[in-house]
């Protein structure tokens, strides 16, 4: 059974009977696309723990600005575990690299061990830099000081280029934070001389380190209050420089992965790290070689999405053409302008940019243009949370344009299916010829896993709706004709003979001119509406994992499988046998998705909104009494939660 | 690029213009028809995108790519367009509440980039679509049905935005002056960068006769001047008539009268990187004692953003040497897993 029935709406005669161009040769998604990630028996890890290695000058200050670190975490009930790594020399010449000191501490929870590798290096020097920068986990982020990689540094660093990032090989992500120039504004005022200045760095790396892990600083302050007991005006200066480095990393939205998700038992291939993120813009290159048409971005900065826009900016060497536009309505319009023009066009944003988007949407969907939106999904409303997670952007879209516009919505369940599900919104834009979105969010667009390389075969060809040569040679091609699936023809502007005139302006579906006529906008209103619907069968079914006989279903969409996943291994583990099944496809849903609800007496819908997906189902389902599991803290799930949560549910 | 010749007729769609009888609109659409068939770019090497207003209809009526988009964002469109699919001549028809209004930041980030596109201002100074509302170009004082007691704002002078948002090129023209704006159009369409053509029109129905006070038939050669690079900046009737520099500022003289020869009279140089004296030469309004300008006023090159973003694709392509993103993956840090 379809949960979208194939319904006759009066449209069979304005298409011609061609062949849809994916049913041609047979093609169907291949079995690694649609299990890749359903296969992969993953884990989350490093949610509950972080390590972090503050480095510097051993008169930098760096064991203080740890171990304040360390007591705020404690308070806050981590378990900490620490390790002060001091220089041998105790009085090494300032900035060399015998007189760097460490201070590594793993906080959070299953904490034993101060940790092999960080998640986070703070580089307070050249030299810091130089000897740290190997215990940095792969995917781990550095933030130096750039204010101390002077050419004079450089030279008491043993550096032989003025590059030390390319010349150690570092490829992780590193942050460049003026901390000095910053700590000596902050307390421009102060009346301190330079040296006590220069002693506040650290102070501001701790305010920076706070504001990522969301460490009280009144916590931080009681700490140097203590310290500093009998040096009021010491205190006020470090009082200052903590919040100055608090609010830096506010103001530049500063945040770092702290999750990862891996695959326990990874197939054979070569790996290399990757996050949500940057998956995605993979995803969207694997895509445009395989249709043939150059890729377009038209994107505007916004958190969490502007990373899509700083890979594809890079991947020029790739043919990508990426424009930074003027707004996120030029970003979309862009993209439209892009696809019109011939190209594989995509936008990328996070909610605030999708509302400004929406006009632009709407236009693609009556255009029939390609057209892919991501969403990186962060908290709202309005600016929201711009750095934490949510799946609230589910009705935005679905829903949020005006008229009857209905488009595909997907959604990528972890950092390494950003790559696939950017490959099958870009499918099912081109061979349907409608705008999609991909609904991603800021933890799986932020967090890292190992990912296998695909090769190129893994992928399918997509296919591109060309128009047939012989209908341009007769004469008789119109913008508006259709393929079975109801997919327009998409010819590259440029192409003599396929000249047309596209437009918002509801249209005749035989000429593709303006009408205005009553019952043929109906018609037009049920047409792409089908051609939606009809993208059902194009798209892999619905498959049940956990233990598929037990009586409860637990249900998921989005960014929160790895959580949703351990927690059903941990239940059923427990002898609480609980189905559970993910959707990555939104709309429409996999044709299979009624007949997979109907085998569950019980069906919990687990989300990080109010119970977005839970409505959209309830509203196709009604019969159907979905209960519901909601978090909106902008923060995901966590496992313990889930488990507890789910099972209170089975007991009502 | 074919040897082929074009008639202006190559250029007109099936459909019946729909525009008011009597509109300037109609004039601007033959002329156009004119200046690409003048131009010798195929009809599907030609693409014409709009906004939304009476004027952006016109993607409708050519045998071009075409597309009606929504009201402001033509300028985003055709950016993307253009950089897309860099060998398409494209087209831009805006009015001014839809070009500086709704759109006004696509409008002057399109002109500050320089994307090669030639958009034409169609600037009637109303909203003709929605039956009379005072536009950003209306004068202060104006009466509509949107400011039954007057406006209380200054309008944008679209020239002045152009050079704000440092433009190259800069042309204008009247409706009713069809030679002049198929001149205009075409050196606009050859002008390698955005080239902004506005072009005084009448909406017939809801602020008829706005532009009277230049472009009546009595007064019109006294009130404007129209400018060609490398003539003499002569006007008025018997073109005796002559402008001529004062201080840093622009007169209008009469050759042979108060001691000013015909060696006084300025020189256009559409070419002059300074747009110092197109600003004077375009803020000149005809009501005074100085004639509007007509013609092309600016017309310098510069690098382009498709050029630049195209070329800056090809030199990173060639000197990466990527094949697939495979390649580009695998030449970053990886592990394998036997």
């Amino acid at each position: 059974m379809q949960c979208f029935p194939v319904r006759d709406v009066g449209i069979s005669k304005y298409f011609r009977n061609f062949a849809s161009p994916r049913r041609n040769d047979g093609g169907s998604i291949p079995t690694t696309l649609n299990q890749s990630f359903v296969m992969e028996k993953t884990n989350v890890k490093t949610l509950e723990k972080v390590v972090v290695r503050f480095s510097g000058d051993s008169g930098d200050g760096m064991q203080l600005a740890g171990n304040i670190f360390t007591n705020v975490s404690a308070g806050l009930g981590n378990q900490v575990s620490t390790f002060p790594d001091y220089p041998a020399e105790i009085r090494a010449p300032q900035g060399s690299l015998s007189g760097v000191s460490g201070f590594q501490v793993s906080v959070g929870t299953g904490v034993h061990t101060p940790g092999d590798a960080c998640d986070v290096l703070i580089a307070m020097n050249a030299a810091a830099l130089k000897t740290n920068h190997r215990f940095l986990k792969p995917g781990g982020v550095i933030i130096v000081d750039i204010d101390s990689f002077k050419e004079s540094d450089l030279k008491k660093a043993q550096y032989i280029t003025d590059n030390p990032i390319a010349e150690l090989g570092i490829k992780a992500q590193v942050v460049d934070v003026p901390v000095t120039s910053m700590t000596k504004a902050a307390l421009a005022d102060s009346g301190l001389d330079n040296k006590s200045i220069l002693k506040c760095r650290n102070i501001f790396a701790l305010g920076l380190v706070c504001w990522l892990f969301d460490r009280p600083l009144e916590s931080a302050l009681r700490h140097l209050r203590n310290k500093f007991a009998k040096k009021p005006a010491v205190y006020e200066a470090n009082a200052k420089v903590l919040q100055a480095g608090y609010d830096y990393g506010h103001n530049i939205h500063a945040s770092v992965a702290t999750y990862r998700i891996e695959t326990d038992e990874p197939l054979p291939g070569v790996y290399t790290d990757i996050n949500g993120n940057t998956a995605t813009a993979w995803g969207l290159i694997m895509a445009s070689e395989k249709c043939g048409r150059p890729l377009f971005l038209g994107s505007y900065p916004i958190t969490p999405a502007t990373d899509i826009l700083h890979e594809l900016a890079k991947r020029k060497d790739l043919g990508v053409k990426a424009c930074q536009m003027e707004d996120e309505i030029a970003g979309v319009c862009s993209a439209i302008g892009a696809a019109f023009a011939g190209n594989l066009a995509v936008t990328s944003t996070s909610g605030p940019g999708l509302a400004l988007k929406s006009e632009g949407i709407g236009l693609a969907v009556m255009a029939e243009l390609p057209l892919v939106v991501i969403d990186v999904q962060r908290g709202g409303p309005s600016t929201g949370l711009p750095t934490k997670t949510e799946q609230t952007d589910l009705m935005q879209a679905l829903y949020g344009r005006n008229g009857e516009s209905p488009v595909a919505v997907v959604a990528p369940a972890s950092p390494t299916d950003c790559f696939t599900m950017a490959f099958e919104a870009c499918r099912i834009a081109v061979e349907h010829m409608t705008p999609v979105i991909l609904l991603s969010d800021a933890f799986i667009g932020n967090g890292a896993s190992a990912w296998r390389v695909p090769s190129a075969d893994e992928y399918p060809e997509i296919k591109t709706p060309e128009v047939p040569a012989e209908l341009i040679a007769e004469g008789s091609w119109r913008p508006y004709l259709r393929t079975e699936s109801l997919a327009r023809f998409w010819p590259k502007a440029g192409t003599e003979g396929a000249q047309h005139r596209l437009g918002g302006l509801e249209k005749d579906p035989a000429t593709g001119a303006i009408s205005t006529d009553a019952v043929n906008h109906e018609k037009m209103v049920g047409l792409r509406r089908e051609k939606i619907a009809r993208i059902a069968t194009d798209i892999p079914g619905l498959e049940v994992l956990g233990n598929p006989s037990a009586d409860t279903l637990l249900v998921g969409w989005g960014g929160t499988y790895g959580h949703l996943r351990t927690a059903v291994d941990e239940l059923n583990a427990a002898g609480r046998p609980v189905a559970f099944t993910h959707f990555r496809y939104i709309n429409p849903l996999p044709a299979n998705t009624a007949e997979v609800f109907a085998r569950y007496r019980r069906i919990i819908v687990a989300e990080l909104n109010t119970g977005m997906f839970a409505d959209y189902l309830q509203s196709r389902f009604p019969n159907i009494n979905f209960l519901r599991i909601n978090k909106i803290q902008g923060q995901p799930f966590a496992v313990s939660e889930l488990v507890g949560r789910t099972a209170k549910l089975m007991e009502e | 690029m074919e040897n082929k010749t074009f008639v202006p007729a190559d250029f007109k769609s099936d459909q019946a213009v729909r525009w008011c009888p009597g509109c300037g609109d109609h004039a601007i659409l033959n002329t156009l028809h004119k200046a690409m068939a003048a131009l010798g770019v195929p009809p599907h090497k030609t693409a014409v995108i709009s906004g939304i207003g009476c004027s952006s209809r016109l993607p409708y009526y050519m045998n071009t790519y075409g597309f009606h988009t929504i009201h402001g964002r033509a300028a985003a469109v055709a950016t993307g367009f253009k950089v897309a699919n860099p060998e398409m001549t494209v087209w831009q028809i805006s009015g001014d509440g839809d070009g500086l209004a709704i759109g006004g930041n696509h409008f002057i980030h399109a002109v500050r980039r320089n994307v090669d596109i030639n958009i034409i201002l169609f600037n009637n100074k109303i909203y003709g679509l929605t039956k009379g509302q005072y536009s950003p170009t209306s004068a202060r004082g104006f009466v509509s049905k949107s400011s039954p007691y007057g406006t209380v704002e200054d309008p944008f002078i679209p020239a002045e935005l152009v050079f704000g948002a440092r433009g190259n090129f800069f042309a204008r023209s009247i409706d009713v002056e069809l030679a002049t704006s198929q001149e205009v159009m075409l050196a606009a369409a050859k002008h390698h960068g955005t080239s902004v053509v506005e072009i005084l029109q009448n909406c017939v129905i809801f602020n008829n006769g706005i532009h009277n006070a230049i472009t009546d038939r009595e007064v019109r050669a006294d009130r404007t001047i129209t400018l060609r690079h490398g003539e003499k900046m002569l006007f008025g009737k018997d073109m005796n008539r002559g402008l001529v520099r004062d201080g840093f500022l622009l007169k209008a003289v009469t050759v042979g009268q108060d001691g000013y020869t015909i060696d006084d009279v300025l020189v256009h140089d559409a070419h002059e990187p300074s747009n110092f004296l197109h600003q004077q030469l375009a803020m000149m309004d005809g009501l005074g004692e100085l004639p509007l300008a007509l013609g092309v006023i600016r017309d310098v090159d510069a690098p382009t953003y498709d050029d630049g973003v195209s070329m800056q694709v090809e030199e990173v392509r060639a000197r990466k040497g990527f094949t697939s993103l495979r390649d580009m993956i695998l030449a970053g840090e990886t592990w394998t897993v036997e």
